[in-house]
């Protein structure tokens, strides 16, 4: 039986294809449930002028309530999730993901709340994020931060605008970002569109910055460096004090990625390491749910000397009036940067997770989410050795190579193990590892889960010398095996058509 | 409560397994004068009882919430269906991340080639992406997809978009240093697109129904843009698609807007969702994830991810965009919700909008003092004015129950005694008539 189809009755027949909600309509059938216009207003023939009516309905599934409601059920049913089993996804922080906090989201005060709404009347939204500001900032020591960004990606592109203003008003121009050569690539993409030209540094044989590759780069035409500590290979970068006075003296500022933030919390902070721009994925460290590739929420911080670049409006307290309002007169500002206020729904649920945990609860996650990648790292050193030594942080990169030899890739490892019950870990990243496999554990995870995840990593490298083809045809126990990337590539097919 | 399943004894064999003898050994790496010697300063901890009572206390203060909602200006009180909310809260689909693995992610690339599928039926269109932020966002990736497939660095911006829109639009291009330039509106509330000279534009950016409701010549703006070499994005609010043309019909390149209204709360603002969809002849340029389908090693049909090559995790620094996690769960809901409506329930639900609008607006003419500004055709949005700022009468309306704006000064000073009413499906005779009471009552009493 396969992972993805213990629960009875989900199982798809060989062969048989699984319907897109567009092949089960049946025109006449109907889910949904509207009044009539019930009014007396004229004909929408009499409101709408002909040329801008439309001339046919689009062609939208005719579904029962119930076809809907199996259709997506069973779809669901096709795909991994936290909730299903164990997802090791290097850099992706596959935690548990707290019920009470989808309750707290969806309490109508919150989830009714309009965001036209007068501050009057969303004085506890207001003050949720107010104190949920304050934890953040004093979780990263900074001054100030925007709950607008959607995602960690939105946060980079509003650090550096607002490393952009703050040159500006230096009268300095600076064309370049220093990013390392393990960074994320939303990070040299951020500057792209932040009309700069990233410069890539190398990692050293620790895997750390090297500082001498990184002395050549610095000059007056740096902006700054983006850094993720501890960075994607899982280890902290020691010289970060000195990264920073280094990148200080050139007048560059320091940018720092928040994707692995929940390896230090609340046991070392961004702005005590000379962090002068910071932004966090509150999916990662605040335990709220991916969504199946989102939503986020990305937090971005700064130092009180960038506060006044913040996208507007800038939630600020009125000791006067004693209310929390938008603060919209800020004549520095970058400008607007969501729609209204952010992914507000997914700031309610970190804050949730926050309010449960309390500052005992924060350390105790980080230790633990590196004690537990540790224990695993150490469970399958010998069949997958880490590309770097030592202790690492949250998470470890570790290599496939040893397999090479007998004809087995990172892929295949990671294929395997889904029929061994387990998601993969993030093959292939950072590019600086051959046959990389990141794997991030998490700290929801037991000692049992780990043993077992350990097991079938090590089964798998003792299968690849023995058996390496039940590694190249794995998986076999999925609904869909080794789908063809390149085929769809060429034979683009975006859209169901009907036939 | 820390969600954590380690026993000390968990502790101590873990530890021991890898050599160490206590936690803190692990954190070596740190520097010791970055180390944080006390704890953080937040909040306790609080166990689950107290901490929904104390969550219950915050969101009563939100007392907008309670209102009887008439307020628009890109978020709406639309009905969200009892399947909907069930199927897309779905764990398997929420807990979940972003489908590098095919083989365990078949659930959501379909429902995200689903949704991709739904977006260009109701925009008229040949490919969609995965999702963007939100519409604001949606429309930045679009001005910056037609800068890129023209060459050309300028955007003309109708003046009737969403203002938050623009902000956007100019915050996140100003290291592009775009030229972004706000084509006027007229008497009507709508834009003469024909006049404008587009020889050296990038784009036309035209929002129908527009930020005062009304209706745009999206055809006329379609083909000015066109006249002169550009492209020309349509902002188009999904919910209006079951009665009004899709803009790809009307001869935009690009059709992009906020699908929050389908399938998600307005949850003051967020999570909402971008959509965004545009012509096959384009789709190297589109920003963000694309599902596609493929044949997998038995030859069974498949969904995969597609041409990753545009994305930032492979194309890094000339990435089409920096876009990683989206708001695909969102999409999920829009898509479900979509279904649910079926082409019969989206003409609906925009009659019901369209009609019931109308109705409001004939009410509202009559209350001495107040009028209509802007006549003309509308979907389900009006602007009311008064003889009183929009921000007085928006605020005595919530002291009566009712939630209405927002007032348009802040961004049109001209309007300053104007506030944006919408009307859904979701709003009842008794619930307009109530509204004109009390706009009737108010004016009675000043």
């Amino acid at each position: 039986m396969s992972t993805l189809e213990r629960s009875a009755g989900t199982r798809i027949p060989e062969g048989e294809t699984f319907p897109l909600i567009f092949e089960r309509s049946r025109e006449g059938r109907r889910a949904w449930s509207l009044p009539e216009v019930g009014v007396d207003a004229p004909s929408l023939d009499e409101l709408i002028p002909a040329d801008q009516r439309r001339a046919a309905p689009p062609r939208l599934p005719e579904v029962s309530e119930l076809d809907l409601v199996r259709h997506y059920t069973r779809l669901s049913q096709r795909n991994w999730a936290i909730d299903v089993g164990a997802y090791p996804l290097g850099s992706c922080t596959m935690k548990y993901n707290p019920k009470v906090a989808e309750d707290a989201a969806a309490m109508p005060g919150f989830s009714r709340l309009h965001p036209m709404a007068d501050d009057d009347l969303a004085q506890g939204a207001l003050e949720l994020l107010g104190t949920l500001e304050k934890a953040l900032c004093n979780a990263t020591g900074m001054a100030r931060l925007t709950l607008q960004p959607a995602a960690g990606a939105q946060g980079e592109l509003t650090g550096l605008l607002i490393m952009r203003a703050h040159h500006k008003k230096q009268k300095s121009e600076r064309r370049r970002v220093i990013i390392p050569d393990s960074a994320h690539g939303t990070n040299p993409a951020s500057v792209s569109l932040a009309g700069w030209k990233a410069e890539e540094v190398r990692s050293d044989d620790r895997g750390l910055v090297d500082l001498e590759a990184l002395e050549k780069a610095l000059d007056d035409d740096v902006a700054g460096i983006m850094l993720t500590n501890p960075n994607t290979l899982g280890l902290f970068e020691r010289d970060i004090v000195e990264i920073g006075r280094m990148v200080h003296e050139i007048g560059g500022l320091l940018y720092y990625d928040g994707a692995n933030f929940n390896s230090i919390v609340g046991l070392c902070r961004p702005g005590d390491m000379g962090f002068d721009i910071v932004h966090m994925n509150l999916h990662k460290t605040f335990a709220t749910p991916h969504g199946g590739g989102g939503p986020g929420s990305g937090p971005l911080a700064v130092s009180d000397r960038l506060e006044k670049f913040l996208p507007k409006p800038v939630l600020s307290w009125d000791e006067g009036a004693e209310r929390w309002f938008w603060d919209d007169d800020r004549p520095d500002s970058i400008g607007r940067i969501h729609s209204f206020f952010g992914n507000f729904g997914i700031n309610v649920r970190a804050y949730t997770y926050l309010r449960s945990l309390g500052p005992e609860g924060l350390k105790s996650v980080a230790e633990h989410a590196v004690l537990n990648a540790n224990y695993l790292r150490v469970l399958i050193s010998e069949a997958f050795p880490t590309a770097y030594p030592g202790t690492c942080m949250h998470e470890f990169v570790a290599t496939a190579k040893p397999l090479k030899k007998f004809g087995v890739k990172g892929m295949d490892v990671a294929k395997r193990l889904i029929d061994l019950g387990y998601h993969p870990p993030t093959v292939y990243f950072p590019l600086v590892v051959e046959e990389a496999l990141m794997v991030e554990p998490t700290e929801t995870e037991s000692k049992e889960t780990i043993d077992g995840l350990a097991a079938a990593l090590n089964q798998i490298a003792h299968e690849a010398e023995t058996d390496p083809d039940l590694l190249h045809n794995a998986p076999v126990t999925t609904p869909s095996r080794r789908p063809n990337e390149a085929e769809a590539a060429r034979h683009l097919k975006v859209r169901w058509t009907p036939e | 409560m820390d969600f954590l399943p380690h026993t000390d004894a968990d502790d101590r064999a873990m530890l021991e397994a890898i050599g160490m003898s206590e936690i803190a050994d692990l954190f070596e790496p740190i520097p010791a004068e970055v180390k944080l010697d006390r704890p953080l300063d937040v909040p306790p901890s609080l166990s689950e009882p107290e901490l929904l009572e104390h969550l219950a206390q915050v969101a009563a203060r939100n007392l907008g919430a309670g209102l009887t909602g008439f307020a628009g200006g890109g978020a709406y009180d639309h009905h969200l269906p009892s399947a909907v909310k069930a199927l897309a809260s779905r764990a398997e689909f929420a807990t979940s991340y972003t489908p590098y693995q095919p083989e365990l992610s078949q659930g959501v690339l379909q429902a995200v080639y689903e949704f991709q599928t739904s977006l260009c039926e109701i925009y008229g269109m040949e490919v969609a992406n995965a999702s963007l932020y939100d519409g604001a966002n949606a429309l930045t990736e679009a001005v910056n997809l037609t800068v890129r497939a023209t060459k050309r660095e300028k955007a003309l911006v109708g003046a009737t978009v969403h203002p938050h829109y623009v902000d956007v639009l100019r915050t996140y291009t100003a290291g592009l240093e775009l030229d972004i330039e706000v084509v006027p509106f007229g008497d009507d509330g709508t834009v003469d697109w024909r006049s404008v000279d587009t020889s050296d534009a990038a784009c036309v950016v035209v929002q129908s129904p527009n930020f005062f409701g009304r209706l745009e010549d999206v055809t006329a703006a379609n083909d000015v843009a066109h006249g002169g070499g550009a492209l020309a994005i349509a902002v188009t609010d999904p919910t209006a698609m079951g009665i009004i043309a899709a803009p790809g019909d009307q001869g935009a390149d690009v059709a992009v807007g906020e699908g929050a209204s389908l399938g998600n709360p307005t949850v003051y603002g967020g999570p909402y969702v971008g959509f965004f969809a545009t012509k096959l002849d384009l789709v190297r340029q589109v920003p963000g994830r694309i599902a596609g389908e493929t044949t997998d090693a038995d030859g069974k049909r498949s969904f995969v991810l597609t041409l990753q090559a545009r994305e930032q995790h492979i194309r890094r620094s000339k990435a089409t965009s920096n876009v990683c996690t989206n708001q695909t769960l969102m999409a999920i809901a829009a898509t479900i919700h979509l279904a649910w409506l079926g082409p019969g329930g989206l003409q609906r639900m925009g009659e019901l909008c369209a009609r019931r609008t109308a109705f409001a607006a004939g009410l509202l003419a009559e209350i001495p003092g107040c009028s209509i500004r802007f006549e003309g055709p509308r979907f389900k949005e009006l602007v009311l004015e008064t003889p009183v700022p929009g921000h007085d009468l928006s605020a005595a309306l919530a002291r009566r129950g009712f939630l209405a704006g927002p007032a348009l000064g802040r961004w049109f000073p001209e309007l300053d005694n104007c506030v944006l009413i919408a009307v859904t499906e979701k709003r009842t005779e008794d619930d307009i008539r109530g509204l004109v009471e009390a706009i009737e009552k108010e004016m009675a009493e000043r």
